[in-house]
């Protein structure tokens, strides 16, 4: 097992729209990405886990080999800057994933 | 010698700000275009609705400055797109106004073109019941009241009337709200280069050195767009563009990175390359435009919501800390009683740092709390004096709350500052972030054209003989 702090040079979140986060791991190696990719490593199950949140708040995975990277979309509990939202820039809800561990 | 296509962008949003000797360098370089994106919603509803700029005058003011002093001077066009952070035509006014201020100050004479990106209600409310009108990221459809309501609705603009306003005379364009990448695409498309390659150079240019190692969103670079690839270089010594940055900007804000959707299409990074050129320079290639079956623009609006008053405190009392959310709860039991006798609405928020004041809900650590926790008491009402009343309440109950085991019997709070309470004037929501089939992206947007004289204007600077 590797934390994936160990694996991933980012490890950022952001708002992609008022309704939706987007969590971005880029990866240090290639192979590293590679493996994550080819053995499924972050599943929704694996992600929502993390947050200890319904797998079907993680709405997609994507691969960008380009940038060694992952996206992972989930939406928003609050919309952006409407009454109770924490977070306006979405830029502070990464931190679960810095704790995550992957079977490498 | 192929034909190449020059852009220089200042900085990441119009406002941050850049060092005059990596913008001096861009200059040297001869650009075709100098651009710069000049809004977001990353802040938030509030300054779309209130019709506020979210970056500051004097900021704002200076990067106009030199852009304009230097672009006017020497011929090259100056695009400012988003104008005044939001777009909406009082942002418009307010950058307009900015500029006017400048070309007195400075002497300088052009034509200047303005592209509104205001939408009238109830164009939006036709298109929401004919179907022309459809939510996007699952956002629900706002009631007929609910988009009337919107101080300021507008629509993204793509490069049709920007390249109009070009056409006509402008040397430079005002641009409201705007697809990012359009204030640096829509010229050189208009010139005869690739659509595809200009807008995806356009999405990388709006973040300005963002995207160059060590990034910075106030620092200018330069995009080369040729036949068929572009090419990007930073202009500080200390930074420079390789594959990896370029590639990782790509995912920046977006949900997909291999498809991002714009005015009338979208980019298709599927098989883009990102090349090594040396000395911090990456070249780009086979980008793809894919356009949708009818053409779309992306609707934004916010609606008030309220009045919100704030008021911040820590605690550092072990015991209160350590049956803290069971506090909260009761004060905001007993502040609901104390106003359902007085019949005043508004609600409550408790942001606690130390506790879940960053994730809320989503927070799951389990590493316990602190020695000392910060409180941010929100309150919400249908008036700043409703609003007022209850924070009032709500922090006076919290002080003097007489807990379970307390043994601190002078105050639970600390607050830092007097007054205690801040009235922060209207809230906002957005309501509005959908799409819009439009038959005519040149002629939906209302343009102007003017001619700005600072010769001809009594100077505003004060001159004593």
């Amino acid at each position: 097992m590797k934390n994936l702090r160990e694996v991933a040079q980012v490890i950022r979140s952001k708002n992609s729209s008022p309704m939706k986060l987007t969590l971005d791991i880029i990866f240090k190696d290639q192979e590293v990405f590679e493996e994550v990719r080819r053995r499924d490593l972050l599943t929704p199950e694996v992600v929502a886990g993390a947050y200890r949140i319904p797998p079907e708040e993680i709405e997609k995975i994507l691969y960008f080999e380009p940038a060694r990277a992952v996206k992972i979309g989930m939406r928003r509990r609050v919309r952006s800057g409407s009454p109770g939202d924490s977070d306006v820039y979405g830029a502070q809800q990464h931190a679960p994933l810095l704790t995550l561990e992957l079977d490498l | 010698m192929a034909r190449e296509y020059k852009i220089l962008s200042p900085t990441a949003i119009l406002g941050y700000g850049f060092p005059e000797s990596s913008f001096l360098k861009g200059l040297e370089e001869g650009p075709d275009l100098i651009a710069v994106d000049a809004g977001s919603t990353d802040p938030g509803p509030y300054y779309l609705g209130s019709g506020k700029p979210f970056t500051d005058r004097v900021g704002v003011k200076s990067d106009l400055r030199a852009m304009l002093t230097h672009g006017v001077r020497r011929g090259i066009p100056v695009v400012i797109g988003t104008a005044g952070g939001s777009g909406a035509r009082p942002h418009l006014e307010w950058c307009r106004a900015l500029v006017e201020e400048i070309a007195r100050e400075e002497n300088l004479t052009f034509r200047l073109g303005l592209a509104y990106a205001d939408v009238d209600a109830e164009v939006v409310l036709a298109g929401l019941h004919s179907g022309k009108v459809q939510a996007l990221d699952g956002l629900e459809d706002p009631t007929e009241e609910q988009v009337r309501s919107c101080p300021h609705i507008v629509a993204q603009m793509g490069n049709e009337p920007l390249q109009a306003l070009a056409r006509e005379g402008a040397q430079v364009i005002l641009a409201g709200r705007c697809y990012d990448p359009a204030c640096f695409a829509a010229l050189p498309i208009m010139a005869g280069y690739d659509a595809a390659l200009a807008t995806h150079l356009g999405k990388i240019l709006e973040c300005a050195a963002i995207a160059a190692t060590p990034g910075s969103g106030s620092d200018s670079v330069l995009g080369i767009l040729r036949e068929d690839s572009f090419e990007l270089r930073a202009l500080s010594p200390e930074r420079r563009f390789t594959p990896q940055s370029t590639a990782a900007h790509t995912l920046y804000e977006k949900s997909d990175p291999s498809h991002l959707p714009g005015p009338g299409g979208s980019l298709d990074l599927t098989d883009v390359t990102f090349t090594d050129l040396g000395e911090g320079r990456v070249e780009v290639r086979g980008t793809r435009f894919v356009p949708t079956p009818r053409y779309a623009i992306k609707l934004e609006a916010a609606r008030p919501v309220g009045f919100r008053t704030l008021s911040i405190a820590g605690i550092r009392d072990p015991i209160l800390i350590g049956s803290i959310q069971k506090v909260a709860g009761q004060v905001k039991a007993r502040v609901d009683q104390l106003l359902s006798r007085e019949a005043v609405q508004g609600r409550v928020f408790f942001h606690m740092y130390g506790l879940n004041g960053v994730m809320g809900d989503l927070e799951r650590a389990d590493t316990g709390t602190g020695h000392e926790l910060g409180l941010v008491m929100e309150v919400l009402a249908p008036t700043q004096e409703q609003a007022n009343t209850i924070c009032s309440l709500t922090r006076s109950t919290f002080l003097h709350y007489g807990y379970e085991g307390r043994i601190a019997t002078a105050g639970n709070l600390a607050f830092p500052f007097s007054p205690s309470d801040v009235p922060m004037g209207p809230a906002y929501e957005f309501c509005l972030y959908h799409l819009m089939e439009v038959a005519d992206p040149e002629a939906f947007f209302t343009r102007e054209i003017v001619t700005i004289d600072g010769a001809g204007v009594t100077p505003g600077k004060e001159v004593r003989s």
